[in-house]
């Protein structure tokens, strides 16, 4: 067996139980090293990931496809991963369970990386499992806290069902013999990990009632797995047998609308976040939409999905840093009050809306392209009306805190959080002037699932 | 060399953003300093190409291959003449001396309009033009939000949004224009010479509409002006003049750059709208002008009005019908026209901007008589009202002219019809003038300062220019060679 395919799932999966003991060992003030030993075990990940660039080829008896798809989604899932444990020490620094938080973060990571490379439905619906599961304890990890409880039992009440479904589907279809009547039952499993419409409705109590680390993974690594997943799934469906593509994007309509519509009147910036979250769902599925009938299609979803996983850690690590503080009127007068974190939130949403030259709008230049180019110009319109909304709600953040005068100090959670920020500044600025060769690197076609 | 006129000030803007110590003198120095290099460099390239015909200073390099985007410069006379016009109200902005609280983040976001709008003009990349297009939103926001006045995040707000709803549709036209091309690329010399979507159908057709809404809305053109007058009413003074005198010339010349010159046969058959669309334009802002009592207000009107001539010139030129004499003549007119509503709205809002700085009061009706203890003042406004509504041997006449004369070869009805919002502003500034300077002085403007010297220089500068266009306009007219335009039209229609 090519065991050393899975080298980075298994040093995920190595890692994870590492921490567990170490957390069980480890006196609690000790705990900030779990969050260390986990960086560096994606570090090493990472590294194998790497050693596996150029590889294409199926693997495991053809249920891992080992492709350059894969290695930007493994390479994506280790990076955030690595973000959100670098948040988590100085978050949980005072809760006695803040070892074992890294551990069930790796396991809900190794879910994803799991989906991401998927090329079976068993192991599709395995790595959807796997990553869910541990997702719903995240999203409750302040057990004390009713409202994160609220976020977990939502998470679940909604992932159960969507991945009840999913379940359904993948046996239909598979007892059917390869009929694809029932795929879209397996769209919305993989609707529910985007956090698309209809099985949205988890991310705004997540990003607003989950602890802010794991706001950020639930909003980010789930996604970028299913993207990549939902692309497979879809490219698997030839347009004759099922419209496959038209659900799709008429999910990516309805998605975009909803999200932005919901987002405007929030006064709770994680809230807001999350429906922008969902948003920004609904554009990325444009580019599962145009799947087969645009060459850039997956360059697109996948340029769109990163630049996006990192303007959305960005943001959430400005929250955690300034110690979770989320009413709007709170962050007034962020720019006088902490300069770099202000800066940091004004580019992150701003790349959500896609100004230019900040890679979200790179990420919706190519995303627009593809639609264009797939000939669904009429959802690309919807985009650019949906994106026109979404300033508004943006500028309703942007506005007060870098034109108001702030009303108190605003504390912050420290130098880790700090680190992130400056972190995911710099790679933000460096994708830029390297989108050419970045972009040239990007999968223009996955392997046949 | 197009490049540095576009880095200077941006790196100008980060060395202010960045070093916490700067006071507000040596903000001031830096952001006048970078953008009188770019004046200076634009003005050598001028000096260094004379009589070239085409795109000249070009350069180009790569970004992203495969997408064919890439940073291409260049200039022809019209961006050349809509450069240096903006380099000079830059200076003249940056120049301007105002009282403001953290004044180096303020020379910061200045200094960065300015490498941003001159980038506009000289690149030759469509993405990278709509990369500009979008930055000098972002940067008039922070302006208008942080230094202006009244309800000034609100007018800021609504300036993003409209003109980013506008951007977005010129995206979504530049990608079209883009994978139309046999091979996809974004260079403008590429698609001018190649004009992809012609002759025109229902795709054509949709996608100019994209940009004449895009670039109405900037411009803007009635009924997509609505932004205007608060993004103008609540902005500081200099900023105002950089609103009006550069960046609404990014819509006309976007206009004649992108629909004129890539789609000239679907502009063609859609002339005569755009034409009517022009003088509804004309007409609205003249009369609405004269019913503000506000004097900013009546000014950013009265930039309505001008930009109708703009696009009734424009218009005729991209019609098929007429005389190509009279087309060309309508171009030259309509180009001369942004470069002279630049200098004379630019000094106007100048001007604005010393009444605030005075008196914290723009309504007409506490003003009056101001001529006995504000001379310069006086003389300065009036040349410059006087440019506005249209005097002979001033500039804004020469460039009403050419669009006039042009107009009556194609569409003698319209141009009649416009002709009327000559009248109306000739009234609106003459009942200003008055209002302002004559009859009797209020008690409580009995203090009012006239302008002190770098004021006076400031304007005399832009004044004396319009002066000179007005008299002897014939070296601009041939750096904006309008007939080489239109050549580049035929050979590629």
């Amino acid at each position: 067996m090519p065991i050393g395919d899975l080298a980075p799932e298994l040093s995920v999966l190595l890692t994870a139980v590492a921490v567990l003991l170490a957390a069980m060992a480890l006196p609690q003030r000790l705990h900030g090293w779990c969050a260390v030993v986990a960086i560096a075990g994606l570090a090493v990940a990472a590294g194998f990931t790497v050693a596996q660039w150029d590889a294409a080829r199926m693997t495991f008896s053809g249920t891992f496809a080992l492709d350059r798809a894969t290695g930007w989604a493994r390479l994506l899932i280790l990076a955030m991963t690595a973000g959100v444990a670098a948040l988590s020490p100085a978050w949980f620094a005072t809760d006695r369970r803040h070892g074992e938080y890294c551990a069930v973060l790796l396991f809900s990571a190794l879910g994803a990386l799991a989906m991401a490379g998927a090329a079976d439905l068993m192991q599709l619906v395995m790595g959807v499992l796997l990553s869910s599961v541990p997702g719903y304890v995240l999203a409750a990890y302040h057990r004390d806290w009713e409202i994160s409880l609220e976020a977990g039992m939502k998470y679940f009440l909604v992932g159960a069902l969507a991945n009840a479904l999913l379940v359904t589907g993948v046996i239909l279809v598979m007892g059917m013999a390869g009929s694809t009547d029932y795929a879209a039952l397996i769209l919305v499993g993989l609707l529910f990990k985007l956090g698309a419409v209809p099985a949205h409705a988890w991310m705004p109590d997540v990003a607003e009632g989950a602890p802010v680390p794991s706001a950020a993974f639930l909003t980010i690594v789930p996604k970028i797995a299913a993207a990549v997943a939902l692309f497979r799934v879809v490219s698997l469906v030839p347009e004759e047998t099922f419209p496959l593509r038209l659900l799709v994007a008429i999910a990516a309509a309805a998605t975009m609308t909803l999200g932005n519509l919901a987002a405007l009147w929030q006064t709770d910036l994680r809230r807001l976040l999350g429906w922008s979250s969902v948003s920004q769902s609904g554009y990325a599925l444009m580019a599962v939409a145009v799947a087969g009938a645009a060459e850039t299609a997956l360059q697109a979803l996948v340029a769109f999905v990163g630049v996006y996983a990192l303007a959305n850690l960005l943001a959430f690590a400005v929250i955690a840093h300034l110690r979770g503080r989320t009413a709007l009127e709170d962050v007034a007068g962020l720019l006088r009050a902490r300069p770099v974190a202000a800066i940091a939130l004004t580019l992150a949403l701003l790349s959500f809306v896609g100004i230019p030259p900040l890679p979200g709008f790179l990420g919706k230049f190519a995303l627009f392209e593809a639609t264009l180019d797939g000939g669904l110009s009429w959802l690309a319109m919807l985009a650019v009306a949906n994106t026109v909304v979404s300033l508004f709600y943006y500028l309703r953040v942007i506005g007060p805190a870098a034109l108001s005068k702030p009303k108190d100090a605003m504390g912050t959670l420290g130098r880790a959080s700090f680190t992130v920020i400056l972190v995911a500044l710099l790679a933000m600025a460096v994708s830029v002037p390297v989108w050419g060769g970045l972009w040239n690197g990007l999968p223009a076609t996955l392997l046949p699932m | 060399m197009l490049t540095l006129i576009v880095l200077v000030p941006i790196a100008a803007a980060l060395i202010l953003a960045l070093l916490p110590g700067i006071g507000a003198r040596s903000a001031r120095a830096t952001a006048i300093a970078a953008t009188a290099i770019s004046l200076v460099l634009l003005v050598v390239v001028w000096i260094g190409t004379p009589g070239a015909e085409g795109f000249r200073a070009e350069a180009e390099v790569p970004w992203i291959p495969s997408l064919g985007v890439a940073w291409r410069v260049g200039v022809d006379g019209m961006s050349l003449a809509l450069s240096l016009m903006s380099a000079l109200i830059f200076l003249a902005a940056a120049a301007w001396p105002i009282e403001l609280d953290n004044a180096r983040g303020y020379y910061a976001w200045v200094a960065f309009l300015a490498g941003v709008s001159l980038g506009l003009f000289v690149t030759l990349d469509l993405i990278v033009f709509y990369v500009f297009f979008d930055l000098s939103l972002v940067g008039m926001y922070f302006l208008i939000g942080r230094w202006g006045h009244g309800s000034a995040q609100e007018a800021a707000l609504k300036f993003f949004i409209y003109t980013l709803a506008g951007s977005l549709l010129i995206l979504i036209g530049i990608i079209v224009l883009g994978l139309s091309m046999p091979e996809l690329t974004f260079d403008m010399r590429a698609i001018i010479a190649e004009t992809p979507l012609d002759p025109g159908g229902l795709a054509a057709g949709l996608v100019l509409l994209a940009f004449v809404i895009g670039f109405g809305i900037k411009t803007p053109i009635f009924p997509l002006h609505t932004w205007l007058p608060p993004a103008h009413v609540d902005a500081p003074g200099p900023a105002s003049a950089i609103l009006a005198g550069v960046l609404l010339k990014m819509g006309t010349y976007g206009l004649v750059r992108l629909p004129l010159q890539m789609m000239p046969e679907t502009f063609a058959t859609w002339a005569l709208p755009i034409a009517v669309v022009g003088v509804v334009s004309i007409l609205w802002g003249a009369i609405v002008a004269l019913a503000q009592e506000n004097l900013k207000r009546r000014i950013a009107y009265t930039s309505v009005n001008h930009m109708g001539y703009v696009i009734l010139g424009i218009a005729v030129a991209g019609s098929a019908a007429g005389s190509e004499a009279a087309r060309e003549l309508a171009l030259t007119g309509a180009i001369v026209e942004m470069v002279a509503h630049g200098l004379i709205t630019g000094s106007l809002f100048l001007v604005a901007g010393a009444f605030w700085q005075r008196t914290q009061d723009y309504d007409l009706a506490n003003y009056g008589g101001l001529a006995g203890p504000a001379p310069r003042l006086t003389a300065l406004a009036t040349l410059a009202a006087f440019a506005s509504l249209g005097l002979p041997g001033l500039a804004g006449f020469v460039a009403e002219l050419h669009i006039f004369l042009g107009a009556f070869g194609v569409y003698p009805w319209l141009a009649a019809v416009g002709l009327l919002g000559i009248l109306v502003t000739a009234a609106l500034f003459l009942v200003m003038l008055r209002k302002l300077f004559f009859g009797a002085l209020p008690p409580k403007r009995a203090g009012f300062t006239d302008l002190d010297r770098g004021e006076v220089a400031i304007l005399a500068v832009l004044l004396a220019l319009v002066v000179l266009i007005g008299l002897w306009p014939a070296w601009l007219i041939s750096l904006i060679d309008a007939g080489g335009l239109l050549t580049v039209l035929q050979g590629g229609g």
